[in-house]
């Protein structure tokens, strides 16, 4: 029985380890990367003309994350910029043609 | 075969149906976009559709009246008749810049520049003139371009815009994109200009009641209380982006110019009423 419920807590252990790896502490190159993919979202949204200032406000935020080295919080922050990012280049691609919609006629 | 038949008209008709959307027609745009508004607001006189909010709400209306006899413009007007009628370092004036000597032309602008190929505001304008005189370029959302363009905008007061755009497809491109600028959505909130001033006017967001895009350029520059002084064309381009959540652009970006374009003939034969005071 011991045996059993010792296999039980090492298998549940083994399972949260497993499926949250976010419970690991983030690093400085998870960071650079995040950012990275994010500055690239941005930048490409900007080459529309059609950044959004959240998308600003959250790239500031990772970037004052990782200068006080918390880059869990700096990672979240680049992950959100670049979800924002990308929203607003769906945007602009969308609207290129989309906008005709609403024309007066 | 009869089906197969009308299939295929079915298809020729949509095609063609988007080839017209596609077409730029100012003048047909033009007709729509007066015939919009006026239609939905039967009782606004044409010419006050240049008062924006103050003719779509009788109560805000009797506010401005009050505040229009002490005009909280007037210290901008008089610094820009000042600014306007003092020479460069090297003898010349704004005026010399201008076709009659910058009085009463207002309305004339935006314009096409034929040799360049792109629109040209009064902005702009300006600070070409400085540049071409030795003087440095003011900045587009300050003061003393808000007081300049007051002073010139007040010597048209009453004078209807008269907007032209050549048969040039430069010019007509760019009255096109901003065609296309003034009904995109940006921003995080996914707002274009269209969604509050051709859908919603007349309507509230928070205090404020939005004008009608009919004529929202006549009176700019203008004080607004919200901002507590004077603002110009640029500043209002701005300032919408931002209220979007989206990045503006550069001030006197092509876009920018060119939505101002688009605007101004829609306005065509309005009187120029600027500069005015909004909430």
């Amino acid at each position: 029985m011991k045996s059993i419920l010792a296999a039980l807590i090492v298998a549940t252990l083994a399972a949260i380890t497993l499926a949250e790896p976010s419970l690991a502490a983030s690093t400085e190159t998870d960071y650079k990367t995040a950012l990275a993919a994010a500055e690239a979202a941005e930048k490409e949204a900007g080459n529309l003309k059609n950044q959004w200032l959240p998308t600003e406000q959250a790239l500031a935020a990772a970037k004052k994350a990782a200068a006080a080295n918390d880059f869990d919080a700096a990672v979240k922050q680049a992950q959100q910029a670049e979800t924002l990012a990308k929203a607003s280049i769906f945007q602009a691609k969308e609207q290129d043609d989309a906008w005709k919609a609403a024309v007066i006629r | 075969m009869l089906r197969a038949v009308g299939a295929t008209l079915a298809v020729l008709l949509a095609l063609a149906q988007t080839a017209v959307a596609d077409t730029t027609d100012p003048q047909a745009d033009f007709k729509a976009f007066r015939a919009y508004f006026t239609k939905r607001f039967p009782k606004v006189p044409l010419n006050d559709f240049v008062n924006g909010p103050y003719s779509m709400d009788a109560d805000l209306r009797k506010q401005w009246v009050a505040i229009d006899e002490f005009p909280p413009y007037q210290f901008a007007l008089d610094k820009g008749q000042e600014m306007f009628g003092t020479p460069f370092k090297n003898g010349k004036t704004y005026g010399d810049c201008f076709a009659n000597k910058g009085i009463g032309i207002r309305q004339n602008y935006p314009y096409f520049d034929e040799k360049t190929g792109e629109i040209i505001t009064l902005e702009l304008a300006l600070n070409r003139c400085r540049q071409a005189n030795g003087e440095e370029a003011l900045s587009y959302v300050k003061d003393d371009m808000a007081a300049l363009t007051a002073y010139m905008a007040f010597t048209s007061r009453g004078q209807p815009f008269d907007i032209k755009i050549p048969s040039d497809p430069r010019a007509l491109a760019a009255y096109e994109n901003g065609k296309k600028y003034f009904y995109s959505r940006r921003g995080q909130l996914n707002f274009a200009c269209s969604s509050c001033h051709v859908q919603s006017p007349g309507e509230h967001i928070h205090t404020e009641v939005l004008a009608p895009a009919l004529g929202i350029v006549a009176a700019l520059p203008i004080y607004r209380s919200e901002w507590g002084g004077m603002g110009t064309t640029s500043r209002r381009l701005l300032t919408c982006n931002s209220q979007t959540r989206g990045v503006p652009l550069e001030p006197q970006d092509e876009n920018y110019r060119d939505v101002e374009y688009f605007l101004s003939y829609m306005s065509n034969g309005l009187p120029i009423s600027g500069p005015g005071a909004r909430p």
